[in-house]
Order: structure tokens, then sequence, then C-alpha cells
């Protein structure tokens, strides 16, 4: 089955579909937008000039990919992207928690940010990996807006994904501090990092409906190449990918997310009717 | 004689004249932006393709080229849309596009990549193609910072973008 436009989406006949891909777009969605706002934070922070460029080049490309599906969101009628982006609540938002985690200790306004950059680069490789097969899989997602937009994204992630898996391979490779800081990263992102593998309660759905390929399959690609990596840097395999905190697809959520949408939403709350 | 244009003509040339914002030699056209053109009687309507999807420029393109088209007279009204499909890769740019982009200092992206994705571009100054790639980021979404060894110059280059 292949739907085709935002008006077959809403034909009465297929309100079920429609219940499922809304649930997939919005984690889509919400996961480029928390991933590229934490991106955004790094401005000025990273280790040199030249990653200064390449990070908020990343992130401005991330913050273009969460628009474009608040915006196939917008098409079927769920109301302004903007609206979308900004304006919901930290309750009904579906990114994975451990993409809503904040960078480090510290702030930009009123205290010394202290990010931890070991971290930063331990999450962005696990996002791009997920991502690319996620991507790959919508390609053929049986809704074609959908699959065209993933065309279009995959040829820009097949840079991020080189960058954080240079900077990955590299600070593991090294050796002392480096090791050790990577070593520790991976242990804390490794408890949550299921929770980007997760497809939330419609899982099944989204299968059956032919919206992308299944959770386990998804889990299997991903674990793969990640288990490589860690074979090739000599790295032990940690086993199961945790969720230790839930499933952000559900709704659960931590204070991070709050705080973070608070800070990206400040200047939109001012007066959400002005047009960007 | 007198030739007289059609309404689809003065309307394309009207896009000929939007340039990138960033790089003020290239026009949209040049750029492979322009997706189809329809005309209903008053109406025209032009699909774009968005080069990067969060790229800043894009908004102002998009009003630039409903202000070329608006000063038609025989044009009521301007609808633009960006498409996703077919995608824009670096391949959409045309011949005169590179030469345009080399004005800029900037070097048009490879034609062709090698097999293991890896590319290489000449110096938009001398011509070299003994040269590093700096960052594969540079100061905007399409751009990547590279250095010639030849003339000593740093210069950016187009990142070559392709749907595999």
């Amino acid at each position: 089955m292949k739907i085709t436009s935002a008006n077959e989406v809403n034909d009465p006949k297929n309100v079920e579909y429609k219940k499922v891909l809304v649930d997939l777009l919005y984690q889509l969605a919400d996961d480029d937008f928390l991933h590229s706002f934490r991106g955004s934070e790094w401005l000025g922070l990273v280790p040199h000039i030249e990653e200064d460029v390449a990070y908020s080049s990343i992130a401005q490309n991330t913050m273009g990919h969460a628009a474009i599906y608040y915006e196939l969101l917008e098409e079927i009628g769920e109301g302004k992207s903007d609206d979308l982006a900004h304006g919901r609540s930290d309750a009904v938002r579906k990114n994975a928690i451990l993409l809503e985690e904040v960078n480090g200790p510290g702030g930009w306004l009123y205290e010394e940010p202290k990010y931890d950059w070991a971290f930063t680069v331990v999450r962005n490789y696990f996002y791009e990996v997920m991502k690319k097969h996620k991507i790959e899989s919508l390609k053929t997602s049986s809704y074609e807006p959908l699959a065209q937009v993933a065309i279009k994204v995959q040829s820009e992630t097949i840079y991020h994904l080189m960058h954080w898996r240079t900077w990955f391979y590299q600070l593991v490779s090294a050796e002392g501090e480096a090791r050790d800081r990577m070593k520790a990263a991976i242990e804390k992102a490794w408890r949550d990092v299921g929770g980007l593998l997760s497809l939330g309660p419609n899982r099944e759905a989204m299968v059956n409906t032919g919206l992308i390929d299944g959770e386990e399959v998804l889990k299997e690609r991903f674990v793969a190449v990640v288990k490589d990596a860690f074979e090739h840097l000599n790295l032990e395999y940690p086993g199961e990918p945790g969720m230790e905190r839930g499933d952000g697809r559900t709704g659960v959520h931590t204070a991070d997310l709050k705080e973070a949408i608070n800070t990206l939403a400040e200047v939109y709350n001012l007066n959400p009717a002005v047009s960007w | 004689m007198i030739i007289s244009q059609t309404l689809e003509e003065k309307v394309k040339q009207q896009i000929e004249t939007v340039y990138d914002p960033e790089i003020d030699t290239i026009n949209i056209v040049d750029l492979g932006m322009l997706g189809n053109v329809s005309i209903l009687e008053k109406k025209v309507t032009v699909e774009l393709l968005p080069t990067f999807l969060g790229c800043p420029a894009l908004g102002i393109i998009k009003e630039n080229v409903i202000k070329a088209i608006s000063e038609l007279n025989e044009v009521e009204e301007v609808v633009v849309n960006y498409i996703n499909t077919p995608p824009w890769t670096s391949a959409s740019i045309t011949e005169k596009g590179r030469e345009a982009l080399k004005k800029f200092g900037i070097a048009p992206p490879p034609i062709q990549l090698e097999s293991d994705g890896s590319w290489q571009v000449d110096c938009p100054y001398c011509g070299s193609p003994y040269n590093t790639l700096e960052n594969i980021f540079g100061p905007s979404a399409c751009r990547s910072l590279l250095y010639c060894k030849e003339c000593k110059n740093p210069f950016e280059a187009m990142k070559p973008i392709s749907i595999l």
C-alpha cells in the first residue's frame, strides 16, 4: 500500500494509518529538534575553530530536518510547524531521553558551561548511526512524501555520520584521559541508548502499515555497526542497550527536557503569533 | 520585426534575475533550483528545489522570486513552493553556474566521486589539483574549506551532494 499525499491520509478510511504516521513523524521531528538544540548550545565552546564551523553546520542541517518533519505534520492538519516545534509541552514530546540530556553542568546564560565533549561525541555518533538506518528504511516508506524527504535527508547526513565517526574513533584510539573519558561516556550513554532505538507503542502498526522497518530489524543494524566499531577499537561491548529512565516515545521525560523547551521557546513565548 | 515574448518566457527571465543571496555571481536557475513553472491565467506557480533543508537562504530566495515575478504587469498572483522531489544534487548546477562559482572563488563540485566516495576539485584561482581539504563543513551548508598548496590560497568548494 502506498499513500501519496496529505489529502489521502485524511481520507476517513485511513484514520488508523494517520494515527500511526503522526506518531512516527513526531518521533522523527522531536529527535532531530532536540538533537540540534543540544548541538547549538556548543556554539563557541567546542575544542577548536574548525569544529565550530563543522558542528554549527551539522546542527543547522539537522534543524532543517526537524523542520521538514514538522511541515509534513502541518500538511496533514496537526497545526503550524512553528507551533509544533516551540509550543508543545514536554509531556507530549516524543524524543528519546538520551537526546534531551544536558551537555554537561552549567549553561550559557548564568553559569560557566562545563560541557562534556566525550559524552557529546558518543551521543552524536550513536545518534547518526541510528539515523542512517532509519532514513535508509524510510526511503521505501508507504507514505510517499516521507520517502521523498528521506532521500533528501540522507544526502546530507552522510557527512554528519562521517564527522562523528572520525571523532569517536580518534578519541577512543588516543591514549590516556581521552580513552578513559570516552569509555565513561559510552557507559553513561548506553544506559539510555535503547530509547533511541524504540519506535514506541505503535511499533507493530508502523511495520504493518509499511511506514518503516521493524524496531528489532533497525536495532540489529544499529548493533552490528556499533559492535564492529567496538571490536575495531578494542572496547568491550556493553550488552543489551539500556532504557533505564524510560521510553521518551511514550511521553516519559526528565527535567532536562522541560528546561530545554523553556530555553529554546523563550522568544517564541513572548508572542506566539509572530511569524518566523 | 517584433518578436513578442510569451508570458512563460518573461517569467523565466524574471526568475533568472534572482541570485543566491550569499554567492552573488550565480542565479538560482544555474544553481539548479528551478522546478516546474505553471501559469494559469494571471496566477504563476513556481516550484523550487531546496539545496540544503536547513539553508537559511531558502526563505530569502522564495521572497525574491515572488518579488521578481510580481514586477510583470500580466501577473496578479505568485505562489512559490519548495518541493522535495526530485531532490537537488550538486550535479544540478549548470555549466554556466560552475563558471559563475569560480568567479566568486568557489570551486564547482566534482562531477564524479571516486568509488570510495572521496573527491577532488581544482583550485578556482590557479586550477591546481594540489590542494587539501581543511574542513568538509564551511561557512554555509553547501560549502567546504580547502587550501591550495600551489598558489597558497585558502578557498571554498561546493560540497558534493548526491543520492546514492
